[in-house]
């Protein structure tokens, strides 16, 4: 072991058991860092910190108008990071959940665009749950392919979102594109049925947050108290446990990624049905990615990953107010939720193991003739 | 010149930034590491050149900010997932969330700006020959890309060096037992494979399209990282893997040239679909892949 590697790394040693506080304590650790050095880089870029602050992490509370906005942006995130978390428990690494939303987003808008004269209360369901079916679909090819042809899950999903991006914009360019929408590469505004109706009048906050609430709580059954999700975890877990308890890997690859993609597919659904009320290019604002943090920095927990969405929203709200109010650039986002998701994976290891630094090791290490 | 020829001769150009970042890549799953930040990686680099080079810094400053940002941001990614034994895989999304955000914030005020590419390098004789002769007229960077593909399959195969660092990823345990740094050797591997990976940014972004857009890198770091699946961890293969996605990204250009009736959007596509199509067949193989591969990739070794 050469000295070095030892002055800059801390020596773990695993904790007999991970107490419950320092458990919930570490996402908030986690937020407090990136906070802290994300104002930092804020300052190098010559921006008022304060300022930024306001408009990040207060504003978004401030009015119901905003506030509403928060809860609609967190419905989308919500509901993709409850499907991944199942699959990122069973160590299924589906990280296509954009692509299986923009699928989704398509095949709901299928109806509209096909039948703009459609009327009757049916349209909206309808659209909902074709998207959660197109999303699924698009994610089966990544289990057919995991399980059929043994390819790593991760790039196959991966691959899968560019590809959709691509079907998404030669749907708006070509077939799909309005007639009467000046060459803009979008599709006809939907019929009043085709939307989601609203639930909070006065606000875009429609129904399919009440959906995807009632989906959390079903996914929280699902994995704390049913038997299938027990096999999930354990199959996650320990592996070899899991096939010598006759366990089948491929059922769990399956269950993981047709829940992930249903999920993600009717976010993208409800996207378009309900504030979007077409389809667009921009009908993502990297959902897919952005739950993938969300989905850990809630612990893959379905209650934590509730707060950890509404964190997230506020975080995509308050970006959008401070690049207004505080001329920060929307890329800004991106860096924070890295940056997040980093600090995040650092506390954890704290939860997991107690850290010896290298003043105790350095007396070792300078002892023993290395 | 026809599509053939043009295929040819600009092969090896449009591979480099796939062979560069794949060949880090390959160092750092040979050493028993799953880095998934390469897009990220590649875009920072991306950026960091492209700044040098407008402000006049010249392309050989712009190529070695361009390596040593990769290689900072790469170490970041180490000490979480060596220091702090993180899940790779995690925090390799993480570091390519936060590269193309740092590149998307780094590269707003340059969007759209463009940049001088270096002149080609022809080999006397060998770049008249019909037909094949554009092969061997490049610009400086690939022909030492070639070089560094020569230089990494070496010292695989004959140094004491690559056998430590086949070592490691096979069985750090053992490597440890007989004295061997297991947390050393796979910083470094993690370092040079951000290095290799801003090189490969710097040329997509100064060389191969010398001009700034966001998201420029378009999936070419995945694509990397699928590459070292496709050349089953074997130098040579992920070479040839890289001169075939170079050729089919090519295709697109060759095809609307020749005026065919193809959606522009599929051929954006067609380097994910062979990717993924290859992934199938390649992975299909469970033998292959079990002889070839590493064992301890992505896990966490603890001492």
């Amino acid at each position: 072991m050469s000295v070095w590697s030892m002055a800059f790394l801390p020596n773990l040693v695993r904790r007999e058991r991970a107490s419950l506080k320092a458990t919930l304590l570490a996402p908030v650790v986690a937020l407090a860092v990136a906070i802290v050095l994300n104002l930092g880089l804020y300052v190098l870029m010559g921006r008022d910190p304060v300022a930024v602050i306001y408009a990040m992490l207060f504003e978004p509370f401030l009015s119901w108008a905003s506030f509403s906005e928060v809860l609609l942006k967190a419905g989308p995130l919500l509901l993709i990071a409850q499907g991944l978390a199942i699959g990122f428990r069973a160590k299924v690494f589906n990280i296509g959940a954009e692509g299986q939303f923009i699928l989704g987003a398509i095949f709901a808008s299928a109806i509209p665009v096909w039948f703009p004269q459609a009327t009757g209360q049916w349209i909206w369901p309808a659209m909902l749950l074709l998207g959660a079916i197109g999303g699924a679909l698009w994610a089966s090819i990544t289990a057919f392919w995991r399980v059929r042809l043994n390819a790593n899950e991760i790039l196959v999903s991966l691959m899968l979102s560019l590809v959709a991006a691509q079907l998404l914009n030669y749907l708006l360019l070509g077939p799909w594109k309005d007639p009467n929408g000046f060459n803009f590469p979008q599709s006809v505004m939907f019929q009043y049925d085709a939307m989601v109706p609203t639930l909070i009048s006065g606000t875009r906050v429609n129904v399919s947050l009440l959906i995807t609430l009632a989906l959390s709580l079903a996914a929280w059954v699902f994995m704390q108290k049913s038997f299938a999700g027990y096999k999930l975890q354990v199959s996650g877990l320990a592996p070899r446990a899991a096939s010598y308890a006759g366990f089948n890997e491929n059922w769990a690859i399956w269950l993981s990624l047709l829940i992930g993609g249903f999920a993600a597919g009717l976010a993208g659904a409800a996207e378009v049905a309900g504030p979007l009320g077409q389809l667009q290019r921009s009908i993502s604002t990297g959902y897919g990615y952005a739950a993938i943090i969300v989905a850990y920095l809630g612990g893959l927990h379905p209650l934590g990953i509730v707060v950890s969405a509404l964190v997230m929203a506020v975080i995509y709200i308050g970006g959008d107010n401070a690049m207004v109010s505080a001329n920060l650039p929307i890329a800004a986002v991106r860096v924070f939720q890295g940056s997040l998701l980093l600090a995040y994976l650092v506390t954890v290891a704290f939860v997991r193991y107690r850290l010896q630094w290298a003043q105790a090791i350095k007396k070792t290490a300078h002892r023993s003739p290395s | 010149m026809n599509a053939i020829e043009f295929i040819i001769s600009g092969m090896l150009a449009a591979a480099t930034p796939f062979l560069l970042a794949a060949l880090g890549e390959l160092v750092v799953e040979r050493a028993g590491v799953l880095n998934l930040g390469v897009e990220g990686l590649m875009a920072f680099g991306a950026v960091l050149a492209f700044i040098i080079v407008y402000h006049g810094g010249g392309h050989f400053l712009g190529f070695v900010v361009a390596g040593l940002g990769g290689a900072a941001l790469s170490l970041v990614f180490a000490i979480v997932v060596i220091g702090f034994r993180a899940n790779q895989v995690a925090t390799g999304l993480a570091i390519g969330i936060l590269g193309q955000g740092l590149s998307a914030l780094f590269g707003k005020t340059y969007e759209s700006l463009t940049v001088k590419a270096l002149p080609k390098i022809a080999f006397p004789w060998l770049s008249e020959i019909p037909v094949v002769g554009g092969l061997f007229n490049q610009d400086i960077v690939v022909w030492i890309s070639l070089v560094a593909t020569f230089g990494i399959w070496a010292m695989f195969t004959y140094t004491k060096l690559g056998l430590v660092v086949r070592a490691v990823g096979e069985n750090p345990k053992a490597a440890h037992a007989i004295g061997y740094s297991v947390i050393a050797v796979r910083v470094t591997a993690i370092a040079f494979g951000g290095a290799m990976a801003g090189f490969a940014g710097a040329y997509a972004a100064v060389i191969y399209t010398p001009l700034w857009a966001d998201g420029m890198i378009a999936g070419r770091g995945w694509i990397a990282i699928a590459l070292v699946v496709f050349g089953t961890w074997l130098t040579g293969r992920v070479f040839l893997g890289a001169c075939l996605f170079g050729a089919v990204s090519l295709t697109g250009f060759a095809a609307q040239a020749t005026g065919m009736d193809v959606p522009s959007q599929l051929l954006s596509s067609l380097p994910y679909l062979i990717t993924i199509i290859v992934l199938g067949i390649i992975s299909a193989d469970r033998r292959l892949l079990k002889l070839n591969g590493v064992a301890s990739l992505g896990e966490p070794f603890e001492r």
